[in-house]
């Protein structure tokens, strides 16, 4: 402790207080700072409980200041610590326990509760509010014993949480009291458009319904509304609003009206008594939502840190409803009254609506549903009341072009102390800072530097955007070149060095060509191997500790460890012998699940590392590469030997195809689909190769996606002959292996390559696609089946696969 | 190789056990060893230097660490890619976390970890 220094006492460790803090900090080291927080963690993100009740974080990942960010600082921090009254006579704070702590300021972040409806029952075991951890746990654990609930209030927190409640299994009604969710958000349509979408995903509406009692013995079992209906429920959230927590203010005389009154520097009725946060009363306004709380922050750490400041004027305040696939904003002004001009936008088919409205010309609210681009840029403008011009409107209806620019000058005129990551507090100027004088150059560094983007990552497009703008051209090369942060060198110069300098090994690029990380990283290495193996098929040797963990076991690792084996089932076909196998080794290995999977084989799932080897042998099948970026499977259809559509054998064809090019190295997974005839039972249009059967022949489709970035093959030619159909697929298989780049799959090589690009050099070009298919065949000569490889190799079976188990000694 | 850093054992006992001969693990390539019930990954390094550590990501989804790319001495997890030093067995930026190392040496090619 430092004498010399003041004592700030920080009442409440949530986002508000510790925000501030963080502020302070920035600014001066003149405090000797002690935190008092009554839940026994430390400062969380609580927005992002929402993310934890649905799944999709840990609370790890929402703690925003670990216990080891407070040491560091020089905090002294209390947990589950409640402090009862601020004595400001004797400039003391008194704790729940009697114990008694000078200061020379005190900050009051005490936050809000969750506001309990005061009807018979409410007190009752199984009803709980939506506002902490201790909430979301008790959320978790009635999932699991209950399976009807209740949720009143159809705000924004009401509705996350009955999200959740859905996601975690239970049968969730929502109880409103008004005719629209999210009134004090959103106007009737939005509203409307809200309500059938969260019907969609399975949340049961009750409207206009008043809840008079919670009704049940010792736990509540259902809720009675005013007009005499009930409603069964075994669990009940109340999320009706929250309420300013003032007890500690109204204890220690401090003027308190529904928060805790402060002024425009955040001074409370008392000298030296501070209040941030949803506990504070500004203006006449108690806000609920995360970004006035650091707008309020900043002014507060500059005044009390005695950096002049511009008083804090009220916030606009902007929403956005945290359920996956749900985009719901609103900003400012959104029901339209007489004095508004609207400018409204709804789209039916793709279910998006927008909605600006304009006073006087200036735009002073907005309300967006499905499609929420450009949040960020309007709630900027509403907060500027910017005017209204052709511009403008151009860019913000789409009636325009050239959007680029005009986003980037967006960045350019936004001011410094504005808040571009608002979970974190971090301003423009902070951004600006780090990439002009610490010289970072990917977002990345700005999140481990600033903490902007670290939490819930939707500020991410405006930090690029900044970072665009700031560094300029410099972000085109840095952002553009290299295939990894070890090189500067894209594909194919390193592609072309290797052919010209004649590298053969991953060492040898790495030191020839300058790296500057000497053993490369995990994006380059694999990169590397593969290169090399493409242009040199036959002397190439491989290199095992450059490939990704699935790749060098020769099966899929799961997140326990365990492992996935997928055995060949050429076209999709399969045996009675071949299943009763499978279905022995699977017993015998007690395997967790077996699954059919999406490419028509079965997954064997949760067999032990050391267990590998020995199921490939009793299996004795060869591997299906369901594990690699190498073909994985040929779709079939039943076709002409059975079904009486068909017009094409397709099963044999796309076995057969199956066998010519499996254990192939590729740039990424590749998979093929073979259809009899074109009622395309078997799904071309989403495979990197589609064949499609006719009466005459075969058409043939690639770059198909049904992943991540669904994307609609492309017909490529058709063909007479079946050996036109294998040669065009050996010539459009090599081309990919020769160009693409690595991890990319067909769909995004072929809009890259352009399909004319391809089509003549697989098809037109007779000569070229001779050549393409030799060579591809050259590849084809030094494939070997991996499974059937470790089986001969008891050294590498032996380090690879089992563990030792070695004995003391010592 | 000493590997003079911070042991996971933090109970008092240190034991020394011997892990056999250097060629019982493959260059850049990990390999699970289990002492008393609980797993260490080792490494050997492409410069034949050996680093030890739990063989437990500190992800908070967790997971094995063996399979991970080695890279110099650095490590990255092998299912989400986490970067990590094997001689601090600190995470790098921008993902956060520790995983606890073990000393380890090499005597005559025979491997001996400390635990």
């Amino acid at each position: 402790m430092n004498l010399s220094k003041e004592k700030l006492v920080v009442i409440g460790n949530g986002m508000a207080g510790i925000g501030t803090v963080e502020q302070i900090l920035k600014l001066t080291d003149r405090f000797d700072i002690t935190v008092f927080g009554s839940e026994p963690h430390p400062n969380y993100n609580r927005i992002m409980l929402s993310y934890v009740l649905e799944g999709s974080k840990t609370i790890n990942d929402i703690i925003l200041n670990d216990l080891n960010w407070y040491a560091e600082q020089g905090i002294t921090l209390h947990t589950s610590a409640t402090v009862e009254r601020i004595d400001p006579d004797n400039k003391e704070i008194v704790t729940a326990k009697g114990q008694r702590f000078p200061y020379d300021k005190v900050i009051i972040a005490t936050g809000s509760t969750p506001f309990i409806l005061p009807v018979p029952g409410s007190d009752k075991a199984g009803v709980a509010g939506f506002r902490d951890i201790l909430d979301c746990e008790q959320m978790m654990e009635a999932a699991k014993a209950y399976s009807k609930a209740a949720v009143i209030g159809g705000g924004l927190l009401g509705l996350e949480a009955a999200k959740g409640l859905v996601g975690l299994g239970m049968d969730v009604t929502v109880v409103h009291l008004m005719e629209d969710l999210m009134e004090r958000q959103l106007d009737h349509q939005a509203a409307q458009m809200l309500t059938t979408e969260l019907e969609r995903q399975g949340i049961k509406f009750m409207m206009g319904a008043k809840t008079t009692e919670l009704l049940g013995e010792e736990r509540v079992s259902g809720l009675r509304f005013a007009d005499g209906s009930t409603l069964e429920a075994d669990f009940v959230v109340m999320a009706v609003g929250i309420k300013p927590n003032i007890e500690v203010a109204k204890a220690s005389g401090l003027t308190v009206n529904r928060g805790i009154v402060v002024n425009d520097f955040m001074e409370t009725s008392i000298e030296g008594i501070f209040s941030v946060g949803e506990c504070t009363e500004h203006r006449g306004v108690c806000y609920g939502l995360v970004a006035p709380l650091f707008e309020q922050g900043m002014v507060l750490a500059k005044r009390i840190s005695g950096v002049e400041t511009a008083p804090y004027e009220g916030s606009v305040v902007s929403t956005k409803l945290k359920i996956s696939g749900v985009d719901v904003f609103s900003a400012g002004e959104f029901i339209d009254g007489p004095e508004h001009t609207v400018i409204a936008m709804k789209d039916d088919w793709k279910r998006t609506y927008k909605k600006l409205l304009l006073r006087d010309g200036r735009l002073v609210g907005a309300v967006l549903f499905g499609d929420i681009m450009g949040s960020a840029q309007l709630q900027k403008l509403v907060k500027q009341n910017a005017e209204m011009t052709e511009e403008l409107y151009a860019e913000l209806t789409g009636a325009g072009c050239g959007g680029g620019d005009k986003k980037r000058s967006s960045v350019e005129t936004m001011a410094d102390e504005e808040i571009v990551c608002g979970c974190n507090g971090v301003t423009k100027k902070a951004i600006v800072e780090a990439i002009t004088k610490q010289g970072l150059t990917t977002v990345d560094e700005i999140k481990a530097k600033t903490g902007a983007t670290r939490s819930c990552g939707g500020c991410k497009p405006v930090v690029e955007q900044i970072l665009q703008y700031v560094l300029g051209d410099g972000f085109e090369q840095t952002g553009k070149q290299g295939i990894c942060g070890c090189t500067v060198l894209s594909r194919d110069e390193i592609v072309a060095e290797i052919r010209a300098k004649g590298l053969t090994t991953a060492n040898e690029i790495m030191h020839v060509l300058g790296w500057s990380q000497e053993e490369g990283c995990s994006k380059c290495r694999p990169a590397l191997n593969y290169y090399l193996g493409m242009i040199y098929p036959d002397t190439h040797q491989d290199d095992k500790a450059s490939r990704f963990v699935n790749e060098r076991m020769n099966a899929n690792i799961q997140k326990d460890g365990t492992y996935t084996v997928v055995p060949r089932m050429y076209g999709g076909v399969t045996t009675p012998e071949d299943l009763k196998k499978i279905a022995e080794v699977s017993l015998k290995y007690e395997v967790k699940a077996v699954k059919v999977t999406g490419g028509q084989r079965l997954d064997l799932i949760g067999v032990k590392k050391q267990d590998l080897p020995k199921v490939w042998e009793e299996l004795d099948m060869p591997s299906g590469y369901a594990y690699a970026k190498s073909l994985r499977t040929v779709k079939t259809c039943v076709g002409s030997q059975f079904c009486r559509f068909g017009t094409q054998d397709s099963m044999s064809m796309g076995a057969m195809l199956e066998r010519k090019f499996e254990r192939l190295d590729f740039p990424a997974k590749f998979k093929m689909a073979v259809n009899g005839c074109p009622r395309n039972c078997a799904e071309s249009c989403t495979k990197d190769i589609g064949i499609v059967g006719n009466d005459g022949g075969w058409e043939i489709f690639i770059g198909g996606n049904g992943g991540i970035k669904a994307r609609l093959a492309d017909s490529l030619c058709k063909v007479k002959t079946d050996e036109e159909l294998i040669e065009i697929c050996g010539a459009v298989i090599q081309h990919y292996r020769e160009t693409g780049n690595y991890l990319e799959r067909t769909s995004e090589w072929v809009e890259r390559m352009g399909l004319e690009q391809i089509r003549s050099t697989v098809v037109e070009d007779v000569e070229n696609r001779k050549a393409l298919v030799e060579r591809v065949e050259l590849a084809l000569q030094y494939v070997e089946d991996p499974w059937k490889k470790t089986l001969q190799d008891s050294r590498t079976r032996e380090l690879l696969f089992s563990s030792l188990n070695p004995t003391e000694n010592g | 190789m000493n590997q003079d850093t911070m042991g996971g054992n933090k109970m008092g006992r240190t034991q020394t056990v011997n892990m056999g001969h250097i060629n019982n693990f493959l260059p850049q390539i990990g390999r699970v060893v289990v002492i008393e019930g609980k797993e260490v990954a080792v490494f050997r390094t492409s410069d034949d230097s050996f680093y030890a550590v739990d063989n437990s990501s500190p992800h908070p989804k967790g997971g094995p660490l063996a399979e991970g790319i080695i890279s110099g001495h650095y490590l990255y997890d092998p299912l989400y890619d986490w970067k990590i030093d094997l001689t601090t067995g600190m995470v790098q930026a921008p993902d956060q976390g520790e995983v606890a190392v073990y000393p380890i040496r090499v005597e005559h090619d025979e491997v001996h970890i400390e635990f």
